[in-house]
């Protein structure tokens, strides 16, 4: 078995393996702990109508913008290139269509009823670099700024180096960089992008998760009481 | 290691003369309560902090994603630019002890020892970013983009503080006096009679103890009780002005609950249960508030929880009755034809919701009302909510931080700065007489009283 065998099979289903176990495991943990009825009298019956906290908090309030701007645009930057090029590039809608097919013996057009769109490879190619640019200033921010610097621990930093490792691999390997035979290339970027799935349950990246959660039930519990949202 | 409260000692006098309330400054701080050995203390921090942990307050601890942003939120991070007063940092301890010994992965935290035991001299460090550097006003939970509710976290962290025995000298005399006495501030029920009696003497109107039957169960602060006494006037002469059947009860008046501010969540319910039993035994409908913002998150919005039943009542904030009988046409007022500008109580506005009720009331009393930048739920703190003012060695970082109020309302260019909370105007006056500044803040049900149309006629 060689190194890109080793990446497409017991690498790839291990690492799948342990980010769906780890990911259920890690939210079903606090999700399934009790809560206690509020027995006040709400202000607002419909706390429902909190969960808009989960769109509002997208941005900060005016109020806030001044500090928190660099932070913003920087985050919203390598998350939007991260995520973009993770599912509109042609190969990776390819891989996710032979991953489909080998689970469910159909390919992502008969699984979702949707036509998968996907993005011109130099726009990629843009958005990539735009991502690894924006992640490298967020970790020289990371380390300049006096609180995040006092605030960050190991799981900061590793959290950071397995988000940046598949973009940069996979511009590696896309540009065929270092002299490396292409298939070499290939296998380390997908070996990258199983440790952030190997790694993904356990550190801060479960926030893709916990965030909607978190947003969902402060909304809630601030709307009953008519607080500023 | 701080020195520990003997158990004989006597109580710490209480000062009265100076612009806030509190106990005299201590000549030997005792920060450490009980015998406690430090190891104990930690673990009962921690199993304290982690006891009463639901669903949501886990999903918090869960979301972080250190990007310091709520610093940018958090006034004593304003004015000094120090990290360590970063809010979410001031939960270190206690976000490490849910890792290691509650989270999901706490098993692989353990085995592998990521994430070191807590120590007493981490916690007696941390006591001061808890306490006298946390208003708990919230601002930070708005900034949060996971939406993570820090406030309410680290009044979580304050009952782990408690339990082991770790609280700011202060907030732990003033609790102790407020279990023993049934006031924090000395306004113990013989106190309260007789300064009701006087007041009604002097100021002529009627004050009305112990109804057996009211409609209206009205509870004082002890602030309010001991220096603000117009207060308690004031409440009497609007009660009479909307003819509210209503009395106040020496089993239920205080409505200042110290238990919630130093994390002392027994005294908090004995205190809370007063005020509910008050009520019940008079068959009161509703239960008016003072002018304090820490008494309206204690009853209106923990209140029930306490007592383990919707409550058989409604609780009102002052400001929000005087909206009501606003909005009925009952309370009356002279157009004050001044510029005013509302300083918002964090825990009435921000976390409580009554946010337009003030403005109401201020709108009845003909004023332009001038908002400050920023205003309502992401207004500035005052600086002395949570306990914080009543603590002397806070003080220099408190005054800092009341700098940005000053700057605030001197922006607005208004002539009277009115507020609706007691403690808010205590550390507004400490922080007057400090700066030597010439703008006073003002009550609203104060000026309230002092404008009503059947005292012009």
């Amino acid at each position: 078995m060689n190194l890109l065998d080793f990446a497409r099979g017991p690498a790839l289903q291990w690492s799948l393996v342990i980010f769906v176990v780890g990911v259920l495991w890690r939210l079903l943990g606090v999700l399934l702990l009790r809560t206690r009825k509020d027995l006040s009298e709400p202000r607002q019956a419909a706390a429902w109508k909190g969960l808009r906290l989960i769109a509002l908090r997208s941005w900060p309030r005016k109020e806030f913008l001044g500090g928190t701007a660099f932070g913003e645009v920087m985050g919203y930057a390598f998350h939007i290139g991260f995520l973009l090029t993770l599912f509109f590039y042609v190969p990776h809608v390819l891989f996710f269509a032979d991953i489909a097919r080998g689970l469910f013996g159909t390919d992502l057009h008969g699984l979702t009823g949707l036509h998968w769109p996907t993005l011109p490879n130099g726009v990629v190619t843009l958005l990539s670099a735009i991502s690894i640019a924006a992640l490298v200033a967020v970790l020289i921010h990371r380390i300049v700024n006096p609180v995040k610097r006092l605030i960050s621990n190991f799981d900061d930093y590793f959290s950071w180096l397995v988000t940046i490792a598949p973009l940069a691999t996979g511009m590696a390997a896309f540009a065929h960089l270092g002299g490396w035979p292409y298939e070499r290339l290939l296998a380390v970027h997908l070996l990258s992008a199983e440790l952030l799935l190997v790694w993904f349950p356990f550190g801060k990246l479960m926030h893709a998760f916990t965030i909607f959660v978190a947003r969902g039930s402060t909304g809630m519990l601030f709307e009953r009481k008519g607080a500023s949202l | 290691m701080t020195e520990t409260t003997p158990t004989t000692r006597e109580p710490d006098p209480l000062e009265f003369d100076k612009p806030r309330v509190s106990i005299r400054k201590p000549e030997h701080r005792f920060d450490s309560q009980g015998e406690t050995p430090d190891a104990s203390r930690v673990e009962r921090a921690m199993n304290s902090f982690v006891r009463d942990f639901g669903r949501t307050a886990a999903v918090y601890m869960e979301s972080c994603i250190h990007c310091g942003m709520c610093a940018e939120a958090c006034h004593f991070y304003e004015v000094t630019q120090d990290p360590k007063y970063t809010p979410i940092w001031k939960l270190e301890p206690f976000k490490q002890a849910y890792k290691r010994e509650y989270g999901p992965f706490a098993f692989v935290y353990r085995a592998l020892n990521l994430k070191p035991k807590v120590t007493v001299d981490e916690l007696q460090q941390w006591q001061h970013l808890l306490y006298d550097s946390c208003t708990v006003c919230g601002r930070c939970s708005l900034m949060c983009p996971m939406g993570i509710d820090i406030a309410s976290l680290v009044s979580q962290a304050r009952h782990g503080m408690f339990k082991a025995g770790l609280v700011p000298h202060e907030l732990a005399a003033v609790t102790e006096r407020a279990r023993r006495e049934g006031s924090p501030l000395g306004a113990t029920p013989k106190v309260f009679a007789d300064r009701c009696e006087w007041l009604s003497d002097e100021h002529d109107v009627e004050i009305t103890i112990d109804k057996p039957r009211a409609d209206v169960l009205c509870a004082m602060s002890s602030i309010e009780i001991m220096k603000y006494p117009e207060s308690v006037v004031a409440t009497a002469r609007i009660m009479r002005h909307v003819g509210a059947d209503w009395t106040f009860r020496l089993d239920g008046y205080e409505a200042t609950n110290f238990g919630l501010l130093t994390g002392d969540a027994a005294a908090q319910k004995e205190l809370t249960l007063k005020i509910v039993h008050a009520a019940v035994a008079c068959g009161a409908k509703v239960v008016v508030l003072p002018e304090c913002g820490h008494a309206y998150t204690a009853l209106r919005w923990m209140g029930a929880n306490m007592y383990g039943k919707p409550l058989p009542f409604r609780v009102l904030h002052i400001a929000e009755f005087l909206a009501e009988q606003v909005r009925t046409g009952k309370l009356r007022l002279r157009k004050l034809g001044k510029t005013v500008t509302f300083h918002d109580p964090c825990q009435l506005v921000r976390r409580g919701g009554a946010i337009e009720a003030p403005r109401e009331v201020l709108q009845a009393l003909g004023v332009e009302l001038r908002e400050m930048y920023p205003t309502k739920g992401a207004n500035w703190c005052c600086g002395g909510g949570g306990g914080v003012v009543a603590i002397h060695r806070a003080d220099e970082l408190r005054h800092k931080v009341f700098k940005i109020k000053m700057e605030q309302i001197e922006e607005t260019g208004a002539e009277l700065p009115v507020t609706s909370c007691a403690n808010c105007r205590q550390t507004f006056d400490d922080g007057q007489a400090h700066f030597k500044w010439d703008k006073t803040m003002h009550s609203l049900l104060e000026l309230v009283a002092d404008n009503l149309v059947e005292d012009a006629q």
